[in-house]
């Protein structure tokens, strides 16, 4: 923003004069966009959470091993994208949460219930936001997967796949037609089994790394199913 | 909201002079994301009961975040909440209102009654006037054949039809027609789809599905969420077939009643009059 203002260059092509317009206020923004791309995906008994794990800021690249997906219990992992500093201290409070009810209670949090805490805590800063796009993806309790896809100031609900952060635009239509079997005619509904899922997970991450600068790296998949959480990495573009 | 942008109001507060004197410490935070908004809901009341729809389109400046959204809220049996503003407000204005209204249950042995409610709403919101909540409802009910229209700013307001949102001045335009006490049901859920279909076809903000619940004495009953591509197939079909029968015989739809609730309905009206 200038504080002098005038044009530069008059109809003769000589520079004309400047002039002062007032001050102006260069404000200190507190939020960042550190890029990434969040995806997950529910079947009919298991979860898959994949993001990219690129970390970038502006023009540049800090991080090429910085995965967004955080495990939070056995049945449940969770995605954040946005801005880094306010993801990692979320899954700070959201692991501190889980302690605590895990201590009161005696038992771990479920994935609804997991969601339904995490919609409170992002709410509770309804006026300067986490900076953070949520999606969560475990097994609910009937060991169905199940994905909660949030806002950033709380509003959620229940899918059955979702993208989340820079390419979410740009995946969301391409999981539609896949998974949901949108706008197809004529097409049989199958349900998704998990080599297929976790195949078409690395397809859409790798057209994802072509066309959105923010994307790349590598991509982390994280599978949920009742033996556990299982981790593949999975390389993706570089540039 | 369309009307939001076409009248000028902002959705952060301006920082003026003025707000230097404010006890606020600092100017807030310009948030870096769109939060989401648009919508069309409906409301009204007839002789059969009240009927209240709504599209199902969560959109967020230019992209639908959820195409299959759930605006209209069950409070309990014989109340619903039909959202409208931000998509996060709404859900949690909305679970904190339940909580009262079920704390007042408790206490009082008695529920709250819908003007009781709608006031309660707007006690509650009015702290957050003139910060950028955004929280557009209406409630409908059983016990006073009314609705009421409770908004952040801070109008509360009794009435018989109510539409809101960016898709609201074509619903009205279909409703102000229609709408008599005397509809029987079919004539009201067809004309209430009606309303919802001709916004989402005009209104950019609206879109994909429609909800619909009909409230009577015995409690609320919800029917299948319709997809309106197939309304727009049909009545493209009519139109080249060169039918001339009325919208209102038409639009009987294929959609199904579906009232799960029923059990639930039974079990609420002994809940109406008794203590937990």
């Amino acid at each position: 923003m200038k504080i002098v203002s005038g044009h530069f260059y008059g109809d003769n092509g000589k520079m004309k004069e400047y002039h002062y317009t007032g001050p102006v206020e260069h404000r200190f923004s507190p939020y960042s966009f550190n890029g990434g791309t969040v995806l997950a995906v529910a079947g009919e008994d298991f979860a898959i959470v994949a993001s990219d794990t690129r970390l970038s800021e502006g023009y540049s690249i800090h991080s090429r091993d910085s995965p967004k997906c955080y495990k939070l219990t056995n049945t449940t992992v969770i995605g954040c994208s946005g801005f880094h500093g306010d993801c990692l201290t979320l899954t700070k409070i959201i692991d501190a949460r889980l302690k605590m009810y895990k201590h009161s209670n005696n038992k771990s949090m479920t994935s609804g219930a997991i969601a339904a805490m995490l919609s409170t805590i992002l709410y509770g800063r309804r006026f300067f936001p986490y900076y953070v796009y949520n999606i969560i993806g475990g097994l609910d309790e009937e060991g169905k997967g199940a994905v909660y896809s949030f806002d950033p100031v709380g509003s959620y609900q229940r899918d059955t796949y979702k993208a989340g952060g820079s390419a979410s635009a740009m995946l969301q239509p391409l999981l539609d037609n896949q998974i949901g079997f949108k706008n197809m005619e004529g097409v049989q509904h199958l349900p998704l089994n998990q080599e297929k899922a976790v195949q078409l997970v690395k397809d859409v991450f790798i057209s994802a790394a072509e066309r959105d600068v923010y994307t790349g790296d590598a991509l982390r998949i994280c599978i949920v199913t009742k033996e556990g959480i299982k981790e593949e990495t999975v390389p993706l573009r570089k540039d | 909201m369309a009307l939001q942008d076409v009248s000028g109001f902002q959705d952060t507060p301006i920082h003026t002079s003025l707000s230097s004197l404010s006890t606020s410490s600092s100017p807030p935070t310009r948030r870096p994301f769109p939060l989401s908004h648009g919508t069309t809901t409906l409301a009204f009341v007839f002789q059969g009961g009240v009927i209240a729809a709504a599209d199902t389109r969560a959109s967020c400046s230019g992209l639908v975040a959820c195409p299959s959204a759930q605006k209209i809220l069950p409070i309990h049996s014989h109340l619903l909440v039909t959202t409208s503003g931000s998509g996060a407000d709404c859900m949690l204005w909305e679970r904190i209102l339940a909580r009262e209204i079920r704390l007042y249950q408790l206490r009082h042995g008695r529920r709250l009654s819908i003007t009781g409610s709608a006031k309660l709403l707007s006690h509650m919101l009015h702290p957050f006037k003139g910060t950028d909540v955004c929280v557009a409802a209406t409630l409908c009910g059983w016990d006073v054949e009314e609705l009421f229209y409770v908004c952040s700013d801070g109008t509360r307001l009794q009435g018989e039809l109510f539409s809101v949102g960016s898709g609201s001045p074509y619903a009205y335009g279909v409703l102000d027609g229609e709408v008599r006490w005397s509809l029987n049901e079919e004539e009201a859920i067809s004309l209430a789809r009606e309303a919802v279909y001709r916004a989402t076809h005009r209104d950019a903000y609206s879109g994909n599905c429609v909800d619909l619940f009909h409230i009577t004495a015995q409690g609320y009953c919800r029917r299948d969420r319709e997809d309106l591509r197939e309304e727009y197939h049909r009545k493209r079909e009519r139109k080249d077939a060169g039918s001339h029968a009325t919208s209102l015989v038409l639009t009987l739809g294929v959609g199904k009643r579906r009232s799960v609730e029923r059990e639930k309905i039974q079990r609420g009206g002994v809940k109406w009059h008794g203590v937990e």
